[in-house]
C-alpha cells in the first residue's frame, strides 16, 4: 500500500487530489426498496464503454465501402482471432444499451426523478436516447447486408416524408438519391466520429448534472421519510454503491458473453441493390413500434398524406417528451397524474406495437 | 332480304326469334351503311356467330384485316345480299381442304408479311405439305389438322399470348384435343395415350409447374407445321438438340452400336418417349427400379459397371448430404460458414456432371467426376467439423468466463457485507 499512498501524496501535492475527490467521498445514495432502478443508468454507461472499446477493435479490420464492407465483416467473423466475439459483443451490447437506455428513461419517469431541479438532466438524457437510436440506425447499415440495406432504404424514405426539408434531409443522409456506397461511408462517418463525439459530451454533461443534483428519491418515499426521519437510509456512493454498480456491470458482462457465444450475431447475405426487397422486411426491434404505427395509418388522412401525418406526429411526440419536465410544477407540489398516465400509456403502446409488429405478416 | 330469309330458313332452320334479330340487324346496317359483317354475325348462334369482342383479340383484326380478307364479299354494302354476293367475291365458309392454301396466300408471301412482322417465317405452308397432316389432307383425309384447328379462328392470338392455343404451355392440350380422343383417332390405329404420358413427364412438370417456357412440348420433338413422328434413327438427334452432352457421350459409348444393332432407339429405350420420368440414380445399378437390369444380368460386364457407377453416385450424394447437414448445424449455432456452403455447390456440380457422364457408361469417366466432388465435399465436411469444434470451444470458454464472473460477484458481495458490517 505504501507505493499507492506515495502516488496519492504526489498527486495531492500537485493537484489537490483530496479536494478533488472530496465530493465523491461525501456523496451518498438513498437506500430503499426501489434502489435497484438506480443501476440502469450505470449499466447503460458500461455498455457504451463496451461499445467504444469493441468499436475501436472492429475499426482495425473494418473497411467502409459497398465492395468491401461485407467481406471485411466476414473476415472479422471467420479469420480474425476472437473477431467473432468482438463483433458479436458489439452488436449485442448495442441492443442491450438501447434496451437499458429505454428502461432507464421509464424508471426516471415512474420514480419522478425528472422534476425540478433535474429538468436539464432529463433533457440531456433524452437527447442521449435519440443519439443511441442514431447509433443503432447508422451502425445497422455498416455490415452492408441485405436486411441492413433495405432497412436503411425504408428508414431514409420515411425521413423524406418530413415536410419542406424531408427530401433534402433524405439526400443528405443517403449521399444521393438512392442508398449506395456513398450512404455507407456517410453512415460510417456518423457512427464512428459525429455521434461518439456528441454522445461523449452529452454523457459528461449528464453525469455532471447527476453529480451536481444527487440521486432523486421518489416523492412518496420522500414524504414518508420527512414524516419519520429515523427511517431514512442511505449508503456511501464510494465504495458501497460503486461496488454494487460494479456487480451489475459484471452481470451485464456475463450476459453479453453468453449471448455472443451462444447466439453469435448473424452476418446475413451481402446487399444487392438490384434484387427486390425480401418479403415482410422489418426494422430492428427498437424502431418497430414506429414502423408498425406508420403502417397502420391510412394512406390519406383528409387531404394529407398519412405517412406525413405519422412522421410529424412522432416529431411532435419527441419534442413533447424532451420538454416533459417543464409541464410539471416543482416539488413539493404533487406530480401531475396525466404525466404518469401518459408514461404508462407510452410504455404499453411501445411494447404492444413492438409485439404486434413482430407477429404481423 | 326475302331471299336471305328464305336461305336462312332452308339451310339452318333458325327460330323466328333469330329471324327477327336478323331483320333488326339488317335495318341497323342499312341505316349506318358501314362494315356490316359483325353487325349480324355477332348476334348469330355459334355456327355463324363471331362476337366483336372475340374478333378484337384476333391478331389479324389487330393488324387491320377484316372478314373480307379471308371470306371475300363487300363489307361496305348496305344489304346482306350485296355484301355476300358472288359478284363481290364472297367465298362463304372456307372448305377445310382450302384452309392451308388460303392462309398460305398471305403467310407464304415474304413481301406481304414483312410489313406486319419481318421476323415471322413464311415457310409454314411448304412445311405443312411435308407433314403427316399435310400429306393426308392432300390425299383427301379432312379429319387431319389444318391451320385453324391448332391456331383457332376468329380469335387467333399470337403464340406469345398465354391464351393462344399454340402458346408453349397450351400446345400439348391443343394436340391432345385430337390425339387423346380414342374415338376420333380410331381410324388411324395409333396410340392415344401420349398426352396422358406427357402429363406425368419431367418436361410437362418443367413447362407447366415451373413455368419454364423453354421446356419441351409436343412440337419441340415432332415439329409444328411439319409435324411428324420421329423415326427410330432420328430419336437421338431430337433429344440431343437440348441434351447435347448426354448425346455426345452416348454416341461414343458401347451402347450406341449395341442399340443400333438391336434396332432400339437411343434415348427412349431407357427414358421412354412421352412419359419421361424425372431422372433418378435408382435407374442405375441393380435395384428394383434399375433400367440396366432389363438387359444386363448379374455378373456380366455391364451389370458390374452399373453397380459400381451407382455406388459411386450414392457415395458422392451421401458425402454432400453429410457435409450439408453439419454445415447447417453449424450455421444454426450461429457459426459463419457461408464460404464452405458456397463451395458445397461445386460438389453438387460434380454430382450433376457425374450423372451426365453416366451416358458414357464408362466407370472411369464417372469416377473422375465423383472423385472431384468427393474431395470438395470432404473439405466442406471438415470445415463444418471445425466450425462445430470452434462452437464447443466458445461454449467452454464461456463457461470458464461465467465461473470467473460468479466468483468476482461473490467476492464483491462478501466485501460489501464486510465493509457494511464494520460501519
Amino acid at each position: 500500500m505504501a507505493p499507492l499512498r506515495a502516488v496519492r501524496n504526489w498527486l495531492d501535492d500537485r493537484f489537490g487530489w483530496e479536494e478533488l475527490i472530496y465530493p465523491f467521498k461525501k456523496k451518498t445514495v438513498p437506500r430503499h426498496k426501489l434502489s435497484y432502478w438506480y443501476f440502469l443508468g450505470g449499466i447503460t454507461l458500461f455498455l457504451f464503454i463496451v461499445q467504444v472499446l469493441t468499436g475501436i477493435l472492429l475499426l482495425l479490420y473494418y473497411k467502409p465501402g459497398a465492395n468491401e464492407a461485407f467481406e471485411s465483416v466476414q473476415y472479422i467473423m471467420t479469420r480474425v482471432q476472437f473477431g467473432w466475439l468482438i463483433r458479436s459483443i458489439h452488436s449485442w451490447s448495442a441492443n442491450l444499451m438501447i434496451f437499458t437506455a429505454f428502461a432507464h428513461m421509464f424508471s426516471v419517469l415512474f420514480l419522478k426523478a425528472y422534476r425540478k431541479p433535474r429538468e436539464l438532466t432529463w433533457v440531456s438524457g433524452i437527447l442521449l436516447l435519440f443519439l443511441v437510436l442514431g447509433f443503432g440506425f447508422s451502425g445497422y447499415l455498416l455490415p452492408w447486408n441485405t436486411l441492413a440495406f433495405f432497412a436503411t432504404k425504408v428508414g431514409t424514405e420515411i425521413t423524406g416524408q418530413v415536410p419542406l426539408i424531408g427530401k433534402s434531409l433524405m439526400v443528405f443522409l443517403r449521399g444521393g438519391e438512392d442508398v449506395t456506397g456513398a450512404t455507407l461511408t456517410r453512415f460510417f462517418g456518423f457512427h464512428v466520429a459525429v455521434l461518439p463525439g456528441l454522445a461523449t459530451m452529452l454523457i459528461l454533461l449528464h453525469v455532471l448534472l447527476v453529480q451536481r443534483f444527487g440521486i432523486s428519491v421518489p416523492p412518496r418515499l420522500q414524504a414518508e421519510w420527512a414524516a419519520r426521519p429515523p427511517e431514512q437510509r442511505e449508503m456511501k456512493f464510494f465504495p458501497n454503491f460503486m461496488l454494487r454498480e460494479l456487480m451489475a456491470w459484471y452481470v451485464a458482462l456475463g450476459a453479453l458473453g453468453a449471448l455472443a457465444a451462444i447466439f453469435p450475431w448473424n452476418l446475413g447475405v451481402k446487399a444487392d441493390p438490384f434484387v427486390p426487397a425480401p418479403a415482410g422486411i422489418k426494422p430492428e426491434w427498437y424502431f418497430l413500434f414506429m414502423f408498425q404505427t406508420l403502417k397502420l395509418i391510412p394512406s390519406k388522412l383528409w387531404l394529407v398524406d398519412g405517412e406525413v401525418v405519422g412522421v410529424l406526429g412522432f416529431g411532435a411526440i419527441a419534442v413533447t417528451w424532451l420538454l416533459l419536465p417543464f409541464f410539471e410544477s416543482a416539488p413539493p407540489a404533487p406530480p401531475r397524474r396525466w404525466i404518469t398516465a401518459l408514461s404508462i400509456f407510452a410504455l404499453t403502446y411501445m411494447a404492444g406495437m413492438t409485439i404486434y409488429g413482430y407477429l404481423a405478416q | 332480304m326475302a331471299i336471305w330469309r328464305n336461305k336462312i330458313r332452308r339451310s339452318s332452320g333458325v327460330s323466328m326469334l333469330m329471324l327477327a334479330m336478323m331483320i333488326l340487324c339488317s335495318r341497323i346496317t342499312s341505316a349506318q351503311a358501314r362494315n356490316s359483317c359483325l353487325d349480324c354475325h355477332s348476334v348469330l348462334p355459334d355456327e355463324l356467330g363471331v362476337g366483336e369482342e372475340k374478333f378484337s383479340h384476333d391478331i389479324h383484326a389487330q393488324k387491320g384485316l377484316t372478314c373480307v380478307s379471308c371470306h371475300g364479299g363487300d363489307a361496305n354494302a348496305d344489304e346482306a345480299e350485296k355484301a355476300m354476293s358472288a359478284k363481290a367475291g364472297f367465298k362463304g365458309k372456307i372448305d377445310r381442304k382450302q384452309v392451308p392454301q388460303l392462309c398460305g396466300s398471305c403467310h407464304s408471301d415474304p413481301t406481304y408479311m414483312r410489313q406486319f412482322n419481318p421476323g415471322l417465317r413464311t415457310d409454314q405452308l411448304s412445311q405443312y405439305k411435308t407433314s403427316i397432316h399435310g400429306t393426308r389432307l392432300a390425299s383427301g383425309d379432312t379429319k387431319v389438322a389444318v391451320c385453324v384447328d391448332c391456331h383457332s379462328v376468329h380469335d387467333l392470338r399470337p403464340p406469345s399470348d398465354p391464351k393462344s392455343k399454340v402458346h408453349p404451355a397450351n400446345v400439348a392440350g391443343t394436340c391432345a384435343r385430337c390425339h387423346a380422343d380414342a374415338g376420333y383417332m380410331s381410324s388411324y390405329k395409333i396410340p392415344t395415350n401420349q398426352f396422358a404420358g406427357y402429363s406425368k413427364s419431367v418436361h410437362h412438370s418443367a413447362l407447366v409447374e415451373r413455368g419454364d417456357l423453354s421446356a419441351p412440348t409436343c412440337t419441340t420433338c415432332h415439329g409444328n407445321h411439319a409435324a411428324t413422328p420421329p423415326g427410330v434413327a432420328s430419336i437421338a438427334n431430337v433429344c440431343s438438340s437440348c441434351h447435347v452432352f448426354q448425346a455426345q457421350l452416348f454416341a461414343a459409348s458401347p451402347h450406341q452400336q449395341a442399340f443400333a444393332s438391336a434396332g432400339l432407339p437411343g434415348c427412349v429405350t431407357c427414358h421412354s418417349n412421352h412419359e419421361i420420368a424425372h431422372p433418378s440414380d435408382q435407374f442405375l445399378g441393380s435395384g428394383a427400379q434399375s433400367i440396366c437390369t432389363q438387359c444386363h444380368t448379374d455378373g456380366d460386364g455391364g451389370f458390374v459397371a452399373a453397380v459400381k457407377m451407382k455406388a459411386d453416385l450414392d457415395g458422392l450424394a451421401a458425402s454432400i448430404n453429410r457435409a450439408e447437414e453439419i454445415l447447417d448445424r453449424a450455421e444454426r449455432s450461429g457459426m459463419e460458414v457461408s464460404q464452405p456452403k458456397l463451395e458445397l455447390a461445386q460438389a453438387r456440380d460434380s454430382l450433376t456432371k457425374a450423372r451426365v457422364s453416366i451416358h458414357s457408361f464408362d466407370v472411369g469417366k464417372v469416377g473422375v467426376d465423383v472423385k472431384a466432388g468427393m474431395t470438395t465435399a470432404a473439405a466442406d465436411f471438415a470445415a463444418g467439423e471445425q466450425a462445430m469444434k470452434e462452437r464447443n470451444y466458445r461454449r467452454i470458454g464461456l463457461a470458464f468466463s461465467l465461473v470467473a464472473i460468479v466468483l468476482v460477484l461473490t467476492g464483491l458481495k462478501l466485501y460489501i457485507n464486510h465493509i457494511e458490517q464494520k460501519t
